[in-house]
């Protein structure tokens, strides 16, 4: 309790090199926080990604489409329960700055597939009564105010033209980890259109989504249904959605990487000023270790106090940190919405904000408190601080 | 404050009788490791501090006075010879056992005080009871009584900064007192006092010794400290050149 008490009162001795250090920790720790925050959003949709559900894409690479008709043949593989088109459309709503991700797909399949965007009855009916007729996600919405009943031009760039489709229905995330910033419409809508216009580019598909019986049979079925269009002009590739997704992630995976790795170098900063404000406090004390060893005090009671003031300084701004850490998210997000579908701070960011606050605080002290319970009570004593 | 008064009077006539030695040294050595050389601070000292006595021990620049003195209160250890405090050859004791030592046996009053910034005069005085069983109470009583003994029960709650050198030192004192040790270290316990403040720790040095009986062992560089010790011990160059009793 002592060693406590005192090791408070000297953490606060140098008010501002205290200050600052408290600072310096605060901003690194928020800032790792944000980063690896930064680095779960863009993996946002691997978390998303269902055990049951695999997709199926060129095998020569996603920007090859696949004839429509491999839908019929995937649906009577064994053990393909739902099976459904999707198309990346890549058209431009008001602007490009405006972007927001927006596919054609096989619109009662592909929902059923995705239980985890959640309709309004009425609404999903009306949808799928229209063939002009589209769906946005809540958070979409949300961003640029669409309502159902609105009309929503936008202007083809895959698929050049001037397409109107008429949002009539508004979906939710089942949980908060959904990311619902996507509109959706008819794939029958885009191939008739194109049908006419392009007929060398009708019935083709970018992917199918299918969804499995049987989680466990994911590698099984993938083999049959690539086994069914091998040494065809269009072979295919099938894998888990997650697997997708991380392909599709690896794109963008240096970029992550180096984020990640920012964030561990913002705690190395961190830990070096920590360690240099810790080494600087034990040198002005020598003479009072000295003096503590010199009255009985033990190495280890020296070391433990050294130790205790590092924690302390490392626990007060951790603290702050942890309690910090979620409200500035909110203020960066509001910031980058346009960016980040979802972007919340986890349970395990903030735990490792903590480990990361306990680790600085431990290795901070470790020269330190060597010295400190080393140092011979005669040397000690002569120091000048 | 009577309670000490009292004590400390039957404790001082005793002091002024011959007394068992407290501290003997025998054939005692020290040396510094200087680069490659060894430099030798102690060669062959001899002494014997009688229980009660009130020593000075004076001497130029790097006589090894303050060597002496670090030996005999076990914060150095020597090169070769014994070094009995109360009978026990300290030079054998391992660093664990000679803290506990310290603890019980020394207390130390240094030139610059030595007191915890953090901690005000109670708590200084209170911090070498930490290592005993007393209760926090029990140490608080105590604390409070040696600050009264040194003229400080208005200055409790004081910290270091609030206090001038004078006061700091007294509080040294006190702390140097609580665990009533059987000897008292000072390192030129007036060197960096006025002359009024440093008049004012002697004479409470002096009535420790003469009160309270203790035992005390100053190093300093100033006659008129060295005055009010009962034997003065001269170094040069590592070794006694002269004991001399006084008054």
């Amino acid at each position: 309790m002592f060693l406590l008490q005192l090791a408070l009162r000297n953490a606060f001795r140098a008010r501002l090199r205290s200050a600052l250090t408290l600072l310096g920790l605060l901003i690194a720790l928020v800032a790792f926080g944000l980063l690896q925050t930064v680095v779960g959003a863009w993996n946002a949709g691997v978390e998303m990604a269902s055990a049951t559900r695999v997709v199926t894409r060129s095998a020569i690479s996603l920007t090859f489409s696949l004839p429509l008709y491999y839908r019929d043949r995937i649906r009577a593989v064994e053990g393909v329960r739902r099976v459904a088109a999707s198309n990346w459309f890549g058209g431009v709503w008001r602007d490009e700055k405006s972007f927001f991700a927006q596919f054609s797909v096989d619109a009662e399949n592909f929902f059923a597939i995705y239980p985890e965007f959640v309709f309004k009855p009425g609404e999903f009916r009306d949808f799928l009564r229209d063939r002009q007729g589209c769906v946005v996600g809540r958070q979409l919405a949300d961003l640029y105010g669409f309502k159902v009943g609105d009309k929503l031009p936008i202007r083809g760039t895959i698929y050049p033209g001037n397409w109107e489709f008429n949002i009539r229905a508004i979906y939710d995330g089942r949980d908060s980890s959904a990311i619902t910033r996507q509109m959706y419409f008819h794939f029958d809508y885009l191939n008739e259109y194109l049908k006419i216009k392009s007929p060398l580019r009708a019935n083709r598909v970018g992917v199918f989504v299918m969804e499995l019986a049987d989680p466990e049979r994911v590698a099984d079925v993938s083999h049959e249904i690539d086994s069914q269009f091998r040494n065809s002009l269009a072979e295919t590739l099938t894998e888990s959605e997650r697997s997708f997704q991380l392909n599709f992630l690896s794109m963008f995976g240096t970029i992550v990487r180096i984020i990640s790795g920012v964030s561990y170098v913002v705690i190395a900063i961190i830990l070096a000023v920590t360690a240099n404000t810790m080494a600087m406090t034990a040198r002005e004390r020598l003479p009072e270790y000295a003096t503590l060893k010199a009255l009985g005090f033990g190495p280890g009671f020296v070391g433990r106090l050294v130790l205790a003031e590092s924690l302390l300084l490392c626990a007060i701004g951790g603290a702050v940190a942890l309690l910090l850490t979620r409200p500035v998210a909110a203020v960066f997000h509001r910031a980058t919405v346009q960016m980040f579908a979802v972007f919340e701070v986890s349970a395990r960011t903030l735990q490792m904000e903590a480990a990361c606050a306990l680790v600085v605080g431990l290795i901070a002290a470790l020269a330190p408190m060597t010295r400190a319970s080393r140092i011979r009570i005669v040397d000690g004593l002569r120091h000048v601080g | 404050m009577d309670e000490v008064a009292g004590a400390a009077a039957a404790a001082g006539r005793a002091s002024r009788r011959p007394q068992a030695p407290l501290v003997q040294i025998r054939h005692l050595s020290k040396s510094y490791r200087r680069g490659s050389q060894r430099v030798p601070v102690l060669t062959d000292v001899n002494l014997s501090i009688a229980s009660g006595d009130f020593v000075a021990m004076m001497g130029p620049s790097g006589s090894g006075k303050t060597t002496l003195l670090n030996l005999i209160a076990g914060i150095d250890k020597p090169d070769g010879g014994e070094l009995l405090v109360a009978g026990q050859d300290i030079t054998r004791l391992g660093e664990t056992e000679l803290a506990a030592w310290r603890a019980r046996t020394v207390g130390f009053v240094f030139q610059f005080y030595n007191l915890m910034p953090v901690l005000t005069a109670l708590e200084n005085v209170e911090l070498p009871l930490l290592l005993t069983d007393l209760s926090r109470g029990q140490r608080r009583a105590r604390a409070e009584l040696l600050l009264e003994l040194v003229g400080l029960s208005d200055r409790l709650q004081h910290y270091p900064n609030e206090l001038s050198g004078g006061q700091q030192q007294r509080v040294a004192i006190a702390r140097a007192l609580v665990t009533d040790p059987l000897l008292i270290i000072a390192d030129e316990p007036t060197g960096d006092l006025d002359r009024s403040s440093a008049a004012d720790i002697l004479k409470l040095m002096d009535r420790l010794n003469v009160e309270l009986g203790k035992t005390i062992a100053m190093v300093t560089h100033d006659p008129r400290a060295a005055e009010a010790a009962h034997h003065l011990i001269y170094l040069d160059k590592g070794q006694l050149t002269d004991t001399s009793p006084l008054a």
